[in-house]
């Protein structure tokens, strides 16, 4: 389980996070939404020790992060898979070389073994034949395929995603929200999913904050927002073109 | 008895302020000179204070490819630098050679003592700011600022050892290996310089050139170019490592690569001869 507590921060006296308050279930999908700029990659960025906070503590499985030292938090990090908004592929390595890094890094596969799991993570987000291509040779909505592919090689206990389905088209959406789906009710992976595609949430959520303005007004499940009469989630929500009540994207 | 409340703290004078005012820039610039390096050493000691990360799986490979990278896909142009270097030392040695007196195998002493104590390293040093300090500041900050060092950090690696060790080390073992090349092909085109100059041989030359040779000149410019090349790279993954910003950012940091690479180089340099010679 992932607690965040009274976590705040500032970058050059700005402040972007105020006295967040969140927990993350295990097993669950937790969506972060929020409009741009309301703080939620920064968020993101705590729960796996990428920025300090500056009051607050976050805490994964009972271990505080600001009480690591750094070997140990490489180590609680080994926890996560972490799809980052760009997809963040390493320029240099073909796909198959970006799926199977964290896998040559970290586990004792063989060559063949650590090939065979990540045409497996290819395959899972339909990219199977992308495997010999070089970043630069994707489209971007490919290379956040890819990236999704080389968070989920080692089956990691939680996957962070930042904005997951922005940027691709419904189909491959679509396809993006199932496998978290699925990676949660198969595998048991704990989820993160910052986003502000209300499609995506209504389809994968089982619990959902609201980050407004540095800090979370509102956090429930899908039936809670369905009767959440917060004015600025509403606004929020209906900003998404999305009317509460109507049915999730379809293919 | 009522109690007076305390006087308010005293308001610095305009004098003061005015001193402040005026004191205040001098400062920042050496506080900031100081700062830098505080966060160069922080990155350093980050980078070689885990020895259980340097395992030869992890790192094995890279180093082989940075070393490929910074030494012999270097080679073509620092010998063409130090070929350069080697004709115009004898070029200008035959031009101030006007006294009779002076045997012509000085030429060769010069280009020898040149070569070998500071051309050899220092031009090799300034053509590897540009081509290999730029080319890592670049890649770092490329890196940097497209999320795959944060990347390498989310996934539970030390990012500052995987990138800057490899490099550094790459840099301290192929640096002497260019150096050598350098001397080699400065020294020959020296010597062709003369034959082709008319005014002395090769022979007059080759023995101009063993007359004060010591081996200590060769280790002085072998630790020489190991001082440099470790220099040269870990500034470089020190500015590509802290980009910032987009495309700009990455500018800057290759710029700075390039410069403080190059100003740190003479300081070493100077240092070197100093405490060594």
């Amino acid at each position: 389980m992932i607690e965040v507590r009274a976590l705040s921060k500032s970058f050059d006296g700005v402040s972007v996070l105020r006295d967040v308050d969140l927990v993350v279930p295990e097993g669950e999908v937790t969506c972060v939404i929020g409009r741009s700029g309301s703080g939620k990659s920064v968020l993101m960025r705590h729960l796996v020790g990428l920025l300090h906070p500056d009051a607050g503590r976050v805490i994964v499985d009972g271990a505080p992060l600001d009480e690591l030292t750094y070997s140990e938090l490489r180590t609680v990090r080994r926890k996560f898979g972490v799809l980052f908004q760009g997809g963040a592929l390493f320029d240099s390595m073909t796909a198959h070389q970006n799926v199977e890094f964290p896998l040559r890094t970290f586990t004792d596969l063989t060559r063949r073994e650590v090939r065979q799991r990540a045409d497996e993570c290819l395959a899972l987000v339909e990219l199977p034949d992308a495997g010999s291509k070089m970043p630069s040779e994707l489209s971007g909505g490919q290379q956040k395929r890819v990236a999704l592919a080389r968070a989920i090689a080692i089956e990691p206990k939680y996957i962070l995603y930042d904005e997951p389905t922005s940027g691709l088209d419904p189909e491959t959406s679509n396809t993006i929200d199932e496998l978290i789906d699925r990676l949660g009710s198969t595998m048991g992976t704990t989820s993160v999913v910052v986003t502000h595609d209300m499609h995506s949430v209504l389809s994968i959520a089982d619990r959902i904050a609201f980050v407004h303005d540095g800090t979370i007004p509102w956090t429930g499940s899908v039936d809670d927002l369905h009767a959440a009469t917060d004015p600025t989630l509403l606004s929020f929500v209906r900003a998404n073109e999305y009317q509460i009540g109507a049915p999730a994207r379809t293919a | 008895m009522e109690l007076s409340p305390p006087d308010p703290p005293a308001r610095p004078s305009a004098f003061a302020e005015r001193l402040r005012d005026a004191v205040a820039p001098l400062w920042a610039v050496p506080a900031g000179l100081l700062h830098g390096l505080g966060a160069y050493l922080l990155l350093l000691a980050r980078a070689f204070n885990l020895p259980r990360d340097l395992s030869p799986r992890l790192y094995g490979r890279n180093v082989a490819e940075q070393m490929v990278q910074v030494g012999i896909d270097s080679i073509p142009i620092v010998a063409l630098a130090t070929a350069f270097s080697g004709g115009v030392v004898v070029v200008q040695a035959i031009y101030q050679l006007e006294n009779p007196l002076l045997p012509l195998t000085i030429v060769g002493t010069f280009a020898e003592q040149s070569i070998l104590l500071e051309l050899g390293t220092l031009v090799t040093a300034f053509v590897l700011c540009g081509r290999v300090g730029a080319r890592i500041a670049a890649e770092l900050g490329t890196m940097r600022v497209k999320e795959q060092i944060d990347a390498l950090e989310a996934m539970g690696l030390n990012s500052v050892s995987y990138l800057v060790v490899p490099r550094v080390v790459a840099g301290v073992l192929m640096f002497p290996v260019l150096y050598v090349v350098a001397a080699v092909v400065g020294m020959l085109v020296g010597a062709v310089t003369a034959e082709l100059s008319g005014e002395l041989t090769m022979g007059t030359y080759w023995e101009g050139a063993r007359l004060f040779f010591r081996p200590y000149d060769v280790f002085f410019g072998l630790v020489k170019s190991v001082v440099f090349g470790f220099v040269i790279t870990s500034i470089a993954c020190y500015t590509g490592y802290r980009a910032k910003g987009g495309a700009s950012g990455v500018g800057e940091a290759t710029t700075r690569a390039a410069v403080l690479g190059c100003v740190y180089v003479l300081l070493a340099d100077y240092l070197c001869a100093a405490i060594l010679l």
